[in-house]
């Protein structure tokens, strides 16, 4: 438990939290490397069954960054990752996993700061949480 | 189409327990249409059950696979090289699809993983709505194309009840009353003196009242 470092994966859209993650490493921002980024031309596209494949794969948490409510390109895309997300939360507990290790987040293209602050924020989280049993079960 | 929601997960997962080996299988039709059982949601069913089990300990190998239309025979023979490498099937089709997969495979225990609930159609993205209950004798020529028998909660024929305020049925606000919609769809076509006249009392043995129901097209029956 000590030495556990997290695996999160980041489904981040093109349009704005991949940009906020660009930005971040321009400016030297330091953030978790636990966070493996995952580029989506919309955080819409990200679809459930994507989400759920990372935790069968052992991820330890998910998230999903897209644009501020009311500016996504694709007009509703992030409104309707947020929905999707809230499905894909009940059915994560129905598994028997806790619903916390998935996130939906909203960053703007021009906010490296706060992306490295999820990720940071995320990754602390995580760790509080510990290792998903799905990897530990997978690990043996 | 027929409308379906997957069953819950305890309940697919005490199915499951006994075998090792499980072919987990779709139905491109209804089901995806209403997204309950086609392929997007078998690869989400697969990955919840396996990592449920895998959370007890328990490895199990799923199969997925997704059928053209799980109702019709020869569709089904797609799976004969498949089922002997499976302990048991789980299907998230109707359950007509269900019924078929497991007539023809004698010997494999076959699972639904959907409760089907009605026919109906879609009311906006994401809702369906009973709109047919496959009654035998179709009333909606002389009811304005809305069905009393699936949209009035008592199937009344010469609606509506005392029930009926504001357009709205008793048992919720949520539903419309059906002789409400009736009247106001006839009255807008001008049709009002087909409300008038009385419908007599059904006879529900076209509707299953006289036992399983079967079609036979002599022209095409082989």
């Amino acid at each position: 438990m000590e030495n556990f470092e997290p695996v999160i994966v980041a489904f981040c859209c093109h349009y704005c939290a991949y940009t906020a993650a660009d930005i971040a490493g321009s400016q030297r921002l330091p953030y978790p490397p636990n966070v493996k980024i995952v580029q989506v031309p919309c955080s819409g596209k990200v679809d459930a069954q994507h989400i759920v494949t990372a935790f069968e794969k052992g991820a330890d948490g998910v998230y999903v960054a897209g644009c501020l409510e009311g500016d996504c390109h694709f007009k509703k895309g992030n409104e309707r990752a947020a929905r999707r997300i809230n499905f894909v939360k009940k059915y994560l507990e129905e598994v028997g996993l806790e619903s916390e290790r998935l996130e939906m987040v909203n960053v703007s293209a021009g906010m490296g700061h706060r992306f490295a602050q999820v990720a940071t924020e995320i990754t602390q989280k995580i760790r509080t949480l510990g290792p998903s049993p799905i990897r530990t079960a997978l690990a043996q | 189409m027929i409308t379906a929601e997957r069953k819950p997960l305890e309940e697919l997962i005490e199915y499951v327990k006994p075998f090792k080996r499980i072919l987990l299988l779709g139905c491109n039709e209804c089901v995806t249409v209403c997204a309950a059982g086609g392929r997007k949601e078998v690869g989400l069913l697969a990955s919840g059950l396996q990592m449920a089990m895998l959370k007890n300990g328990i490895n199990i190998e799923i199969r997925q696979h997704t059928l053209e239309r799980q109702c019709d025979p020869e569709y089904i023979e797609e799976l004969v090289p498949m089922i002997d490498s499976a302990d048991a099937v789980m299907s998230m089709a109707c359950g007509c699809g269900v019924q078929q997969i497991a007539m023809r495979f004698k010997d494999k225990p076959v699972f639904p993983a959907v409760n089907t609930t009605f026919m109906g159609a879609s009311e906006r993205q994401g809702v369906w709505a009973e709109r047919c209950q496959g009654c035998g004798n179709c009333l909606l020529g002389i009811t304005g194309g809305i069905c009393p028998i699936a949209r009035c909660a008592k199937q009344l024929m010469n609606g509506p009840c005392g029930g009926s305020t504001g357009g709205n049925c008793e048992i919720s606000d949520d539903v419309d009353c059906a002789w409400q919609l009736i009247w106001d769809r006839l009255k807008a076509l001008g049709l009002e003196k087909m409300y008038l006249e009385n419908i007599p009392a059904k006879d529900w043995r076209t509707g299953g009242g006289s036992g399983p129901r079967k079609i036979i097209r002599e022209d095409l029956a082989e």
